[in-house]
C-alpha cells in the first residue's frame, strides 16, 4: 500500500472533508454536502465514517472501531485493519485510550473526554426521508423549520402503539435548531450525544453528507410534554458482568429459547470483570481473551 | 459458560485465501490471462471501463479476473483505484464527427454522407448456439475493404440545416464534475448526462424500455448510433496548443424525437444524447432515451409521474455501486437495532395484551 | 354586512394584482379591501381566472405585478409577496388556511383524522399529545365526525367526510383569513347542502374572513357578504352580493344570473 498516502486519502480531498467537518461544526445538526470519494470499500460499509477519519487522523491518534458496540465484529475488524495498514496508527480496544473512535450503531458505555472525537457511520443522514422522499423538500424542510411533520409522526405513533414506536434512528433537536438522525444507535444512547465533552463527527458517504457536533452541544431526543422520551433497554443485567445500566445484546444460547443478555459494548464488559464483576453466567477470575 | 463470538480477523483472512482459491478454479484448466480477458471478452471491459469512468483496457480486464466475472465488483475495483489517481488536467472535448467510424447506422434515412456502416454487431446474427466455439478453432479473417477518407457528418447536422431539429447551442461553462463535487439538485444537463454515462446499464435499459412502453413516451428513432475512436487531445499551456495523448472508443447516439411547438414556434424534432466508453451500444441508446425523457422542463412538456422524467428519482438510483453496497450493507450485523425493536414490540405487545385481558378497565 | 362602515382597518388588500402566462393573462389589475370578519366570493366560468387569482392571493402562485397586504398580528399591515418564504410559510400554517376543491390536495392521505387536525397545532409548537387530541375530538365534533373515527385515515371516508376534515384541520389554529377554492366542487347536492351549513355556522362563530372562489351562485349567495365577478382575467363588477345577483349592471353578470350561462 505504499503508493497512497497516509490514510489513503489524497491531501486535496482530506481538506475538501475538512472543510466540510468544519463547516459542520459551526452549523450543529446540519447536515454539509461533500464530494464522497469511491473508497476501496461498498457504500453502506461506512464509507462515510471511514472518509472522516481519514480527514481526522494524525499519526500520534490511537484508533478504535467499533461495530453494534464490539470491537471485533468483522466490520469494525476490516476497517480498524484498513487504518492500520494504510496509516500505521496504533490501534486499541480500550475506549479510555482511543483518541478517535469510529462507530457504528453504538456510542461506548465509558464516558468520552474533550481528548476524543467520535465518527458515527450514518447510512440515512436524513431524519424527514421516510416522511418526504425528495432531497429538494428536505432541504426546504430543514431551511424553514418546517418540522410539524415529524411530530406528526410521533403522534401517529402515540396514536397506534400507545407510544413512539421508534427504537433507534430516535430522531433529535440540535440547539434548537435542526432536526438530525443520530444514525442508528438505539435510543438507550441519545441521552450521551446531549452535552458530550467529546466532538462527534457523522459521515454518510454515499449520501455525500457530513454532520456534526461539538463538544457540549444541547441535543433534544423529539418527545411529547406528556410522553417524554425514554431511554429504554432490556430489562436485565449485563449476564457476564452483572451490569444494570448499559446496552445489552440478546443472545440465544440452546433449541429450548435459552437465552442470555450480554453488554453490547464489548470492552466495557471486559474491563468490568476484569476489575472483578461477575454476572448470572459469568465466572469469576475469569480473564477474556 | 459462554463465550462472544471471536476471531473475527482470523475468519476474515481465511475467507480470502478460500476466494482467492474459488477464483483460480480448477488448477488442471490453465489460467486466464488479462490479455486474454481484453481481447476476447471485449464488451464486458467496454462495460467496466465505462461505468468505472476510467478508459484502460487491461485494468479493466484485470478487475473482471480479479472479480470472478462480477461486472459491478469489476467496477467497484476500477472505482475505488481511479478516485486515487491525481487530475492531471481535463481534456478537449472529443469530436465525434471525426471520429473512425466501424459501425455507423441510421434509423431515420436511408443513405446519407458517409453511409451505413453495419460493423461488428450482432444484430442479424441468429442465436443459435456455436457448438464449433467449444473446441479451439481458428476463425478466418474477415473480408476487408479500404476505409473511405475524410469525416463522416452527423445525420441530425442535415436535419439542424432544415431547422428541423432543435439547436443545441455549445456551451461555454467549464461542466460540472460528478466525482469530485457533491450531487446537487436540480441538475443540469451536463450533470445529468454524466451520471448517466457511468450509470447501470440494467437500470437505464429498464427506464428507457418504460418509456417505450408509455410511461412518458417521448417517439424515439435512433437518429444515429455510431462507434469508433477519437482523439483524446488536451491543451497544454506550456505550448499554447494541444496534443494528442491518446485513441479511444466511443459509442454515440443520437435519437430523434417526438417534436414539439406551437403557434407561434413551427414544430421541431427534439433530440436524445448518449456517450459511452467503448462498444456499448444497449447503454449508449438507453442513456439517449432516459436524457431525452428527463427534458420534459426544458422543452415544455407535462411531468407524467413516470420514473423515467423523474430526474431525482433517475440521478439517485442509477449508480451501481452506491446501489449495490446499501443493498448489501444489510446483511452486516444490525443486532444492535434490533434488539431496540425487539424489546419495543415485546413491550407494545405485553400492553396490548395486559388491555385485552382487562376490557372493561380500559376505558 | 358587517364593518360596512369602513371605520376598521381593512385585513386583507389587494393592488394592481396582475399574473400572465406569456402573452395571457391570468388576471389583470385586481383589486379590493377585505374588512374583518367579511366573507367574499369571486365568481367566474372556468377560464376567467378566479382560480388564478386566489392562488396569487394565497401565495401559491408569484404574480407579475401589484401587492397582497395583510394586517400582521406582530407587524401590522405588510406586502406578502416581498416577505421572506419562513415569514409566508409561518403565515401560511397561522393566520392563514387554504382548503382545496379536492380534500386529497388538502389532506395527509396516510395520516389518521387526529393527526391531519394536529398537523398545525404541531407544527407551531404544541407538544402535549393530550391536549392536541383533546383540540382534534373538538374539531372533529364541530364538524361532525364522530369521535371513534380520530384513529381512522381519510382514505376511509366518504368525499363529504374529508372535505370537513380537510375544513378542521385548516381552522384548528384560528387562522384570521380563509381561502376556499370551490369547497363544495366534487360533492353530491345534498351533501353540498350539509357542508354549507356547516361552513357558514363557523365562518359567523369564529368571526372568519373568508375569500371563497366558486361558479355556485348558491354559495356565494349564503356565504359571501361581498362579491366580485371576474370575465377573462378582469373584475367587471363588485358590491354587496344581494346588489349584485339582485340588481346585476354589467352584461355578463346578468347572464350569469339569469343561468343563460352555463358555468
Amino acid at each position: 500500500m505504499n503508493d497512497y498516502t497516509f490514510a489513503y486519502l489524497d491531501e486535496q480531498t482530506k481538506r475538501m472533508i475538512r472543510r466540510a467537518i468544519l463547516k459542520g461544526v459551526a452549523i450543529p445538526g446540519y447536515q454539509v454536502p461533500f464530494a464522497s470519494r469511491e473508497m476501496p470499500m461498498p457504500y453502506g460499509w461506512g464509507t462515510g465514517g471511514v472518509q472522516v477519519t481519514a480527514a481526522c487522523l494524525t499519526p500520534e491518534d490511537v484508533l478504535k472501531v467499533i461495530d453494534q458496540g464490539a470491537d471485533d465484529t468483522t466490520n469494525a475488524v476490516s476497517i480498524r485493519k484498513f487504518f492500520q495498514r494504510t496509516a500505521g496508527v496504533a490501534v486499541t480496544e480500550a475506549t479510555v485510550e482511543a483518541s478517535l473512535i469510529q462507530t457504528r450503531h453504538r456510542i461506548p458505555e465509558a464516558p468520552l473526554t474533550e481528548a476524543q472525537i467520535l465518527v458515527y457511520q450514518v447510512p440515512i443522514p436524513e431524519p424527514l426521508r421516510f416522511l418526504e422522499p425528495r432531497e429538494v423538500e428536505t432541504r426546504r424542510m430543514h431551511a424553514l423549520e418546517d418540522y410539524g411533520l415529524m411530530h406528526v409522526k410521533l403522534y401517529e405513533d402515540i396514536a397506534r402503539h400507545g407510544e413512539i414506536a421508534t427504537a433507534y434512528a430516535y430522531p433529535v433537536k440540535v440547539e434548537g435548531r435542526y432536526v438530525m438522525d443520530p444514525s442508528p444507535i438505539p435510543k438507550f444512547d441519545n441521552p450521551k450525544l446531549s452535552d458530550s465533552p467529546a466532538l462527534q463527527l457523522f459521515g454518510a458517504g454515499r449520501e455525500q453528507r457530513i454532520y456534526a457536533l461539538p463538544p457540549y452541544t444541547r441535543v433534544v431526543s423529539l418527545d411529547f410534554d406528556d410522553h417524554p422520551f425514554v431511554a429504554s433497554k432490556a430489562d436485565h443485567a449485563c449476564d457476564l458482568c452483572g451490569a444494570g445500566d448499559t446496552y445489552l445484546d440478546e443472545v440465544i444460547i440452546d433449541d429450548a429459547g435459552g437465552r442470555m443478555f450480554v453488554c453490547s459494548d464489548t470492552d466495557h464488559c471486559g474491563s468490568r470483570r476484569r476489575a472483578g464483576h461477575v454476572g448470572r453466567l459469568g465466572v469469576p477470575g475469569k480473564e477474556v481473551a | 459458560m459462554y463465550v462472544a463470538v471471536k476471531g473475527g480477523e482470523r475468519a476474515i483472512e481465511n475467507a480470502h485465501a478460500w476466494l482467492a482459491e474459488e477464483r483460480r478454479g480448477d488448477r488442471a484448466v490453465p489460467e486466464l490471462t488479462v490479455a486474454q480477458i481484453r481481447e476476447q471478452m471485449a464488451l464486458a471491459v467496454n462495460r467496466v471501463m465505462a461505468e468505472g469512468s476510467l478508459y484502460d483496457p487491461d485494468l479493466a480486464a484485470l478487475a473482471i479476473k480479479q472479480a470472478r466475472g462480477d461486472l459491478i465488483e469489476a467496477i467497484f475495483l476500477i472505482r475505488a483505484y481511479r478516485t486515487t489517481l491525481p487530475r492531471l488536467g481535463a481534456s478537449r472535448p472529443v469530436d465525434t464527427a471525426a471520429m473512425a467510424c466501424i459501425r455507423r447506422i441510421s434509423a431515420t434515412f436511408k443513405d446519407a454522407p458517409g453511409g451505413q456502416v453495419l460493423g461488428p454487431t450482432f444484430d442479424y446474427t441468429h442465436r443459435l448456439l456455436d457448438f464449433a466455439l467449444m473446441a479451439e478453432c481458428d476463425v478466418p479473417p474477415a473480408p476487408e475493404a479500404s476505409a473511405t477518407p475524410g469525416p463522416v457528418p452527423h445525420i441530425t447536422g442535415f436535419l439542424n440545416r432544415d431547422g428541423l431539429i432543435q439547436t443545441e447551442a455549445a456551451g461555454e461553462a467549464t461542466p460540472p464534475d460528478l466525482t469530485r463535487e457533491p450531487l446537487e439538485l436540480p441538475a443540469s444537463r451536463p450533470l445529468r448526462l454524466q451520471a448517466l454515462a457511468r450509470g447501470d446499464e440494467g437500470f437505464l435499459l429498464g427506464l428507457a424500455y418504460s418509456t417505450q412502453r408509455g410511461y412518458a413516451r417521448n417517439h424515439a428513432f435512433v437518429g444515429e448510433l455510431r462507434i469508433g475512436t477519437v482523439a483524446v487531445e488536451v491543451d497544454i499551456p506550456e505550448l499554447g496548443f494541444a496534443i494528442e495523448v491518446a485513441e479511444i472508443e466511443l459509442t454515440e447516439c443520437e435519437t430523434v424525437n417526438q417534436f414539439a411547438g406551437s403557434k407561434t414556434e413551427p414544430p421541431q424534432f427534439t433530440r436524445g444524447y448518449g456517450l459511452v466508453f467503448g462498444q456499448t451500444e444497449r447503454k449508449a441508446i438507453s442513456m439517449a432515451l432516459v436524457d431525452r425523457a428527463l427534458r420534459w422542463r426544458e422543452l415544455g412538456e407535462d411531468f407524467l409521474g413516470a420514473a423515467a422524467q423523474d430526474e431525482e428519482f433517475v440521478l439517485s438510483h442509477a449508480d451501481n455501486i452506491q446501489a449495490t453496497g446499501f443493498l448489501e450493507h444489510i446483511k452486516l450485523p444490525h443486532y444492535v437495532d434490533f434488539q431496540s425493536e425487539l424489546e419495543l414490540v415485546r413491550r407494545i405487545r405485553a400492553e396490548a395484551e395486559l388491555a385485552q385481558a382487562q376490557p372493561e378497565a380500559a376505558e | 354586512m358587517m364593518m360596512a362602515t369602513g371605520s376598521a382597518a381593512p385585513l386583507f388588500s389587494v393592488r394592481g394584482l396582475t399574473k400572465r402566462y406569456g402573452a395571457r393573462i391570468g388576471c389583470a389589475d385586481v383589486g379590493f379591501d377585505l374588512f374583518p370578519g367579511e366573507v367574499m366570493g369571486i365568481v367566474g366560468e372556468s377560464g376567467s381566472g378566479k382560480s388564478t387569482l386566489l392562488n396569487c392571493l394565497a401565495g401559491h402562485l408569484v404574480p407579475d405585478a401589484g401587492k397582497v397586504i395583510f394586517d400582521t398580528r406582530t407587524d401590522g399591515p405588510r406586502d406578502t409577496l416581498t416577505m421572506s418564504e419562513p415569514e409566508r410559510r409561518m403565515l401560511a400554517r397561522t393566520d392563514w388556511a387554504f382548503v382545496h376543491q379536492n380534500p386529497r390536495d388538502g389532506l395527509r392521505m396516510g395520516v389518521s383524522a387526529g393527526g391531519n387536525v394536529g398537523e398545525r397545532l404541531m407544527a407551531v409548537g404544541a407538544r402535549n399529545y393530550g391536549a392536541i387530541r383533546a383540540t382534534a375530538l373538538d374539531w372533529l365534533g364541530r364538524v361532525e365526525i364522530a369521535a371513534d373515527r380520530i384513529d381512522d385515515r381519510p382514505s376511509g371516508f366518504s368525499g363529504g367526510m374529508q372535505q370537513r376534515l380537510q375544513i378542521a384541520r385548516n381552522l384548528v389554529t384560528g387562522p384570521r383569513l380563509v381561502f376556499m377554492d370551490e369547497p363544495t366542487g366534487g360533492l353530491d347536492v345534498s351533501v353540498q347542502a350539509r357542508l354549507l351549513d356547516l361552513l357558514r355556522g363557523l365562518v359567523r362563530e369564529m368571526g372568519l374572513s373568508a375569500i371563497i372562489v366558486t361558479h355556485d351562485l348558491a354559495v356565494v349567495r349564503l356565504l359571501a357578504d361581498r362579491l366580485m365577478v371576474m370575465k377573462g382575467g378582469h373584475v367587471v363588477e363588485q358590491g354587496l352580493t344581494d346588489q349584485v345577483l339582485d340588481d346585476p349592471q354589467h352584461a355578463y353578470t346578468q347572464l350569469l344570473v339569469s343561468s343563460v350561462l352555463q358555468v
